[in-house]
């Protein structure tokens, strides 16, 4: 079936099967590998995007029903060559080892700052827990969290004046 | 008797050899291409039927005339290229899996080469292009690669320093290398590396010896240096096997038999041959289909109806007394049975105050990498390229040059930075398969693994019955120490504690489950079931586990790591009380020394256990990047409370019952304990590996803090897989 998805700002018209996941279609159709399979299962958090700014399991999310949505992918955090603050702090904390995981861990942590842009700790280790990295990076990511969330609140400080 | 209970001194690499050699005749998926036999045959001419499958372990250690780690070239051209640009490229057969060598190895060569280190690439797991490596395992890259390509850099610049002075007719004595140039400070003059190599091959023997920075010195090598490439990894522009494509390229799937053992009776796969694009394969116990796209391989999968037949096989309710029973065949799983005596333990029982027997037990756990298992393969004229994720590329190259009958020289392995290993991606399952797709398909096919494909067909850790016997006299000395191992593997057997008689043996079992390498090996076992027993012999005197350690120990090195990790963590400034505890455990592995201190809290309605904090001290002699070094140390000791809390493969009769994250618990950011590291730097000692070892601690730790608290002891790994009430 047809399928007109916007991801990333650009509508893009795909034909998928009507049991096609939408990671399926955002790797196998448009090419978007940043998005990881790695369970296919929702259990694992690597397959996450945005969708309407909520983070989903795109392994689990026919894309027929993300269709007039607007998908994130990690594809599209990075704006005019500049990286989002949330990669930027991964970046700086060099919050991942082999870095499978981190697409997905990013994603999280993006939507997690839109909804709270300074969570406690316990916030973000409930609010991640669906995102796995079996390298245990943890305690780095959750830094990297802090380190993005201190942008944040600096930021939305600086705006409000 | 005495045959096998010599005294045998087993050296790091001797045990990586023999664990090796255990997992080169357990590991592959047995392909016995039916199609490929008979073409082989007719190349032999038929007749030949012996001697056709010779074992991967036969093949290691028998091959003559092959490239070995003995026998790697010398030639500087064979490591280094230096082009007009000034770009230097480097070539190791070492892979990136998440240990952030890519970066540990730049920084060593550009401190020897003296050039800033975005100039580097470092090409790596190329068959085609690299120097044959045995593999990326055992902590080996940075005692062993890590000098290598040192010398091959400072080898260069010495070179490059005598084509400045060739140029310039003067002596090389006084001219500099620095910054990628070559300078005369007498005359002021300068010239870049490239402008001197003018991008032609640096002819010259690299010496076993050339004049290298000593770790005091460096500059790039021993700092923080951000990991090369990072910026790819934040973007989701790096490309790992499963988001590779070639051009036409089709996805391959493979049916997958209904248990371990089993074959095929019969297959109707005249459904899925209708479906449009699918090509089914059959070949011997193999069934495949390619599609032109993952969902329609998966239609084509579900759509074919196989009949397998299996054998009655055993579960894990039985594993630990299936695991005492002696291997069936022996010089088969391993060529040698590794022991150890000194003095005379029956004596030592005679001497001691009080003896001790404890039996400890350790499950299969299952490495389930985040990237899972996965290949592209591609056929030109006879010739096989394949991408794929795998610690050892020339040993999947070989595998695939003899499963399709091409030579070696035919193909080509080359390895994408991929998404973890520890251990489990020595083989080369997926690239078979992906090969065996491709040829029928005719174009290049990539297969990607299913995590439930994940957690049944790869390998497992060794799941392992260790006893302890033990001596000890009142005031604390152990005078006698017999251990023995069935299964698990020899790797860190051997105590570090400084005890007169002992005897200390492994005995190797029929494994019911395929298993393997995994980060560690048997040392994370080993130290599980010794440490836990120096903590209850500690108890038994009476006296503080880490002044019981230091007392039995005379190694300086391991007494230092106990002390910085008691002193980071405080150690005895708080007593353990029935809801928190405090453990101890430590010990040394491939040249690397660790301890790791705990603290638990249990809940006293629910009994969960929740550990608290970890305090990991470790040290690895002359430290090349402190902050990858933390990570790796960070990433080990938590990656650690997985096996030692509730990782465990369940298994019946040909089948694993938990192969899904919802049933196979793995550490999560609620399980995180707050981790600090402390690392100790040797500048006076070389660099050891440090991916592996400070796993080893965490289990032991954890376990004896969970005693210091409810006077539980538990002695098997995973500790709480369902909490403590039903553990205890
Ligand atoms: S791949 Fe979607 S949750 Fe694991
Ligand atoms: S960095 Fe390897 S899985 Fe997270």
């Amino acid at each position: 079936m047809s399928l007109a998805l916007l991801v990333n700002g650009i509508e893009h018209k795909v034909d998928a099967a009507p049991d096609q996941s939408l990671l399926s279609v955002l790797r196998d159709n448009l090419n978007l590998t940043g998005t990881k399979y790695g369970c296919g299962e929702g259990q694992c958090g690597a397959c996450t995007v945005l969708l309407n700014g909520r983070p989903m399991r795109s392994c689990r999310t026919l894309a027929s029903s993300a269709a007039g949505k607007s998908i994130t992918t990690i594809e599209g955090l990075e704006q005019n060559g500049r990286l989002h603050p949330v990669q930027e702090a991964f970046l700086k904390v060099e919050a991942f080892e082999c870095g499978y995981c981190t697409s997905g861990m990013i994603m999280s942590a993006v939507a997690l700052l839109k909804q709270n842009p300074s969570p406690s700790e316990s916030e973000v280790r409930e609010f991640m827990k669906g995102n796995v990295c079996r390298c245990c990076t943890y305690p780095r990511i959750l830094q990297a969290v802090r380190v993005a969330s201190t942008r944040a609140v600096e930021r939305s400080v600086e705006q409000a004046r | 008797m005495s045959g096998n209970t010599h005294t045998l001194d087993l050296d790091v690499a001797q045990a990586l050899a023999l664990e090796n050699a255990q997992q080169g005749s357990t590991l592959k998926l047995d392909y016995r291409f039916e199609l490929q036999r008979r073409e082989f045959f007719k190349l032999l001419g038929g007749g030949l039927l012996v001697g056709v499958c010779v074992s991967s372990l036969a093949q290691e250690s028998g091959r003559k005339g092959r490239p070995s780690e003995e026998n790697l070239p010398t030639s500087l051209a064979a490591w280094l290229h230096v082009a007009e640009d000034g770009k230097i490229t480097v070539y190791t057969g070492k892979v990136e899996v998440g240990q952030n060598i890519r970066t540990s190895l730049s920084q060593q060569i550009a401190e020897e080469l003296r050039v800033p280190m975005q100039s580097i690439q470092l090409v790596m797991g190329d068959t085609a292009l690299c120097p044959f490596d045995m593999g990326t395992f055992g902590s080996r890259t940075t005692p062993v690669m890590g000098p290598r390509l040192r010398n091959v850099a400072a080898t260069a610049r010495e070179q490059l320093i005598t084509l400045a002075a060739r140029r310039w007719q003067v002596s090389r004595d006084a001219l500099v290398a620095a910054d990628g140039k070559v300078t005369d400070p007498r005359s002021r003059k300068s010239i870049s590396y490239g402008e001197l190599s003018r991008g032609q091959e640096l002819v010259t023997v690299i010496p076993d010896d050339p004049p290298l920075e000593l770790p005091k010195d460096w500059r790039i090598a021993g700092t923080a240096a951000p990991k090369v490439d990072g910026r790819a990894f934040v973007t989701g522009e790096h490309k790992y096997t499963p988001d590779m494509k070639r051009p036409g390229m089709l996805v391959g799937k493979v049916v997958r038999p209904s248990a371990f053992k089993a074959s095929l009776v019969s297959v109707d796969s005249a459904e899925a041959e209708k479906m449009p694009g699918v090509t089914v394969v059959r070949d011997g116990n193999f069934v495949g289909v390619v599609a032109p796209d993952e969902p329609g391989a998966m239609r084509a999968v579900k759509a074919i109806r196989a009949e397998w037949k299996a054998p009655q096989q055993s579960s894990d309710a039985t594993l630990f007394s299936d695991l005492r029973k002696p291997t069936s065949e022996p010089g088969e799983t391993y060529g040698m049975n590794p022991s150890h005596v000194a003095g005379s333990v029956e004596q030592g029982f005679a001497s001691a105050d009080k003896t001790l027997s404890q039996t400890y037990t350790v499950a299969y756990i299952a490495h389930a990498p985040l990237e899972p298992r996965a290949a592209l393969a591609e056929w030109n004229n006879g010739k096989l390229t394949v991408w794929t994720g795998t610690q050892r590329p020339f040993a999947v190259r070989d595998d695939l040059a003899e499963t399709f009958h091409v030579s070696p020289d035919n193909v080509r392995v080359i390895v994408p930075d991929t998404g973890s290993a520890y251990g489990g991606k020595h083989v080369g399952d997926a690239a078979v398969e992906a090969a065996r797709l491709a040829k029928a398909a005719g174009k290049p096919v990539r297969v990607v693994w299913t995590r439930e494909e994940e957690f049944t067909w790869a390998y497992f850790r060794p799941a392992g019955v260790i006893d302890v016997k033990s001596g000890v006299r009142k005031d604390g000395t152990v005078v006698a120490w017999r251990f023995d191992n069935y299964n698990s593997g020899p790797s860190a057997i051997r105590t570090p504690y400084n005890i007169a008689n002992q005897k200390i043996e492994f005995h190797a079992s029929d494994s019911p489950l395929r298993q393997g390498s995994y980060r560690g090996l048997a040392a994370t076992a080993n130290h599980f079931a010794r440490e836990t027993h120096m903590d209850e012999l500690a108890h038994a005197v009476g006296m503080d586990p880490l002044e019981f350690r230091l007392k039995n120990l005379q190694d300086s090195r391991l007494a230092a790591v106990f002390q910085a990790a008691a002193e980071k963590f405080g150690w005895g400034r708080e007593k353990s009380f029935p809801a928190r505890g405090f453990g101890i455990a430590g010990g040394v592995e491939k040249g690397g020394y660790i301890a790791t201190c705990a603290k638990v809290e249990i809940d006293p309605t629910s009994r969960d256990v929740a550990v608290r904090r970890i305090v990991a001290a470790f040290e690895c002699g002359a430290i090349v990047n402190p902050d990858g070094l933390r990570n790796q140390v960070a990433g080990a000791a938590a990656q650690g409370l997985g096996g030692g809390l509730f990782e465990a493969i369940e298994f019946s009769n040909g089948k694993i019952t938990n192969a899904h994250f919802a049933d196979y618990r793995v550490p999560r950011f609620s399980d995180m304990p707050k981790i600090e590291v402390v690392l100790l730097d040797r500048k006076d000692l070389p660099p050891a590996g440090a991916g592996e070892t400070p796993i080893v601690g965490t289990a032991p730790a954890v376990g004896n803090a969970i005693f210091a608290a409810t006077r539980i002891r538990l002695r098997s790994m995973p500790l709480v897989p369902r909490g403590l009430q039903k553990a205890g």
